[in-house]
C-alpha cells in the first residue's frame, strides 16, 4: 500500500523541488503540501498521513504529535538545526542530500510493515519480539542490539504495538505480555 | 458563545438530574446534599460558596469544548479554586483510589501467583505516582496561589515551572483500563472486573477535567496574578 505523504513547509522552492523528486514514486502517495504551519493539526486530523514531512524548526515538539497522530514524523532540514531536537524524529531528510538518498530516507522511515495490514491488531513476531525485551526492562538500544536492528527499526514497532493494544506504560506492556503467556516468571526480572 | 445552560435561579436538583455525574463534584465545592429545590444561587450562598465559580466549576465538567475566557476567569472570584483543587485531591487519593484498589485486589488473588502480583504492583506504582504528583501540586503550587491571592510577592516559584513539569495521571489509568476490560484471562469475567471498569472510566474522565481545570484556568489566573504583583 502506499504510504501517505504530507509536506509542511512554507518555502514554495522548496516544496516544489521535493515535488518534483518524489513525482512518480510508487512507495509514496504525495497529499497537497501544507505552507501554513497553523493548519497542521487541522490538515493531520484532516488527511492523517503516515509520513510528514516537516521543517523541525516549524514544530515544538514533534513527540507529543506523535502520540496523538500515529505516523512517522521526518525533519527536513535547510539550515543548522541542533542535534538533541532531531532526535524526536524518525528520520532527518538534507535538503543537500542526493534525490536517490532523499527518497530512500523516507522510504525508511515509514512505518508500514508489509507482515501487517491496518485491519489486523495480531502483534506480529517481530512486535511480539520487541514486547518481551521490553517487559524484561531492556531499553531501545539494548533490544535494537539483541534483534539487529536499529533503534528507529525498535520505536516504530513500539510504536505499533501501543497501536494494537492501546497500552503505552512499559509497565502496563509488561502486564499485558504476562497475561498472554509472551513471558513467564523466569523471564521476568 | 458561552454555553451557560444553568443560571443562577435555575434549582441545583435541575441541574443534578440533567448531569448526575456532577453530583460527585457537589462535596468537593463545600455544598451538602439535602438542598432541596432551592436555587443554585441560594444553595451556593448558604453554603459560602461563590455562584460564579459554582457555575464554572459546573460548566467545564459538563460542556467538553467550554474553555473559560481569561476575562470570564478574571471576573469571577477565584478564592474557592485552591480549596476545590485539594478537596479533590483527596477525593482521588482517599475515596476513588482504594476502591478501585479493592477491587483490582480481588481480580489479583483470583489470578494468583506472579501474574496476580505482577498486575496488582502495576496499579500500587501508578497511585504511588499519582499521590506525588499531587503531593508536589500542594507542596509548590498551592502555597504558591495563595501567597499571590494575598498579595505577597513570591519569587521562589512561578507557575512557568508548573507548565514544564505538569505530567500526565491519565495515561497509565487508560493502559489499566485496556489490561482489565480486553486482556485478562475469561475465567476472572466476574463483578468485580465489571465494577472496575466503570470506575476507571469515571475517575479517568474526572481526572481529565481536573488537568482541563488546572491548565486552562488555574494557569492563566496565576499568570495574571503574577503580573499584577510584579508590577506593583
Amino acid at each position: 500500500m502506499k504510504q501517505r505523504l504530507l509536506i509542511v513547509e512554507p518555502s514554495e522552492v522548496i516544496v516544489a523541488g521535493l515535488m518534483t523528486i518524489l513525482d512518480g514514486q510508487i512507495r509514496f502517495k504525495v497529499l497537497e503540501p501544507e505552507t501554513d504551519v497553523e493548519r497542521l493539526e487541522e490538515r493531520l486530523t484532516a488527511v492523517r498521513p503516515d509520513i510528514l514531512l516537516i521543517n523541525p524548526t516549524l514544530l515544538a515538539d514533534a513527540g507529543i504529535l506523535r502520540t496523538e497522530y500515529p505516523m512517522a514524523v521526518v525533519a527536513l532540514v535547510y539550515q543548522y538545526v541542533e542535534r538533541e531536537l532531531l532526535k524526536q524524529y524518525d528520520a532527518v531528510v538534507d535538503i543537500r542530500d542526493s534525490r536517490a538518498q532523499i527518497i530512500e530516507t523516507i522510504a525508511q522511515a515509514s512505518p508500514g510493515e508489509p507482515e501487517q495490514s491496518k485491519s489486523n491488531y495480531e502483534l506480529t513476531k517481530r512486535e511480539t519480539a520487541v514486547l518481551v525485551q521490553l517487559a524484561q526492562g531492556k531499553t531501545n538500544k539494548e533490544i535494537a542490539d539483541a534483534l539487529n536492528v536499529s533503534v528507529h527499526t525498535v520505536i516504530s514497532h513500539r510504536k505499533n504495538i501501543t497501536h494494537k493494544t492501546g497500552i503505552k506504560s512499559v509497565a502496563g506492556l509488561t502486564v499485558y505480555a504476562m497475561l498472554n503467556n509472551l513471558i513467564d516468571e523466569s523471564t521476568l526480572l | 458563545m458561552k454555553p451557560r445552560l444553568f443560571s443562577r435561579d435555575s434549582r441545583l436538583s435541575d441541574l443534578i438530574t440533567a448531569h448526575p455525574s456532577l453530583l460527585t463534584l457537589l462535596t468537593r465545592l463545600g455544598i451538602s446534599l439535602g438542598f432541596g429545590d432551592r436555587s443554585i444561587a441560594d444553595v451556593c450562598e448558604e453554603s459560602g460558596v461563590d455562584t460564579d465559580f459554582f457555575l464554572l466549576i459546573c460548566n467545564v465538567y459538563t460542556f467538553n469544548n467550554y474553555v473559560p475566557s481569561t476575562v470570564a476567569i478574571l471576573g469571577t472570584d477565584m478564592t474557592g479554586l485552591v480549596p476545590y483543587l485539594e478537596k479533590s485531591h483527596k477525593y482521588y487519593v482517599d475515596k476513588r483510589l482504594p476502591h478501585i484498589e479493592r477491587h483490582l485486589d480481588a481480580i489479583a488473588k483470583n489470578l494468583g501467583g506472579r501474574i496476580g502480583q505482577v498486575f496488582i504492583s502495576f496499579f500500587k506504582e501508578y497511585k504511588d505516582e499519582v499521590v506525588e504528583h499531587f503531593a508536589h501540586e500542594e507542596r509548590n503550587v498551592f502555597p504558591h496561589i495563595s501567597a499571590l491571592m494575598g498579595g505577597k510577592k513570591d519569587t521562589t516559584y512561578s507557575i512557568a515551572d508548573f507548565l514544564h513539569t505538569h505530567s500526565d495521571i491519565e495515561g497509565k489509568l487508560d493502559d489499566l483500563l485496556n489490561i482489565v476490560f480486553k486482556y485478562l484471562p475469561p475465567q476472572v469475567d466476574d463483578d468485580n472486573v465489571m465494577d472496575v471498569v466503570y470506575d476507571i472510566l469515571r475517575l479517568s474522565e474526572d481526572l481529565k477535567k481536573h488537568t482541563f481545570i488546572e491548565e486552562k484556568i488555574m494557569v492563566p489566573l496565576v499568570q495574571h496574578l503574577e503580573n499584577a504583583v510584579l508590577k506593583r
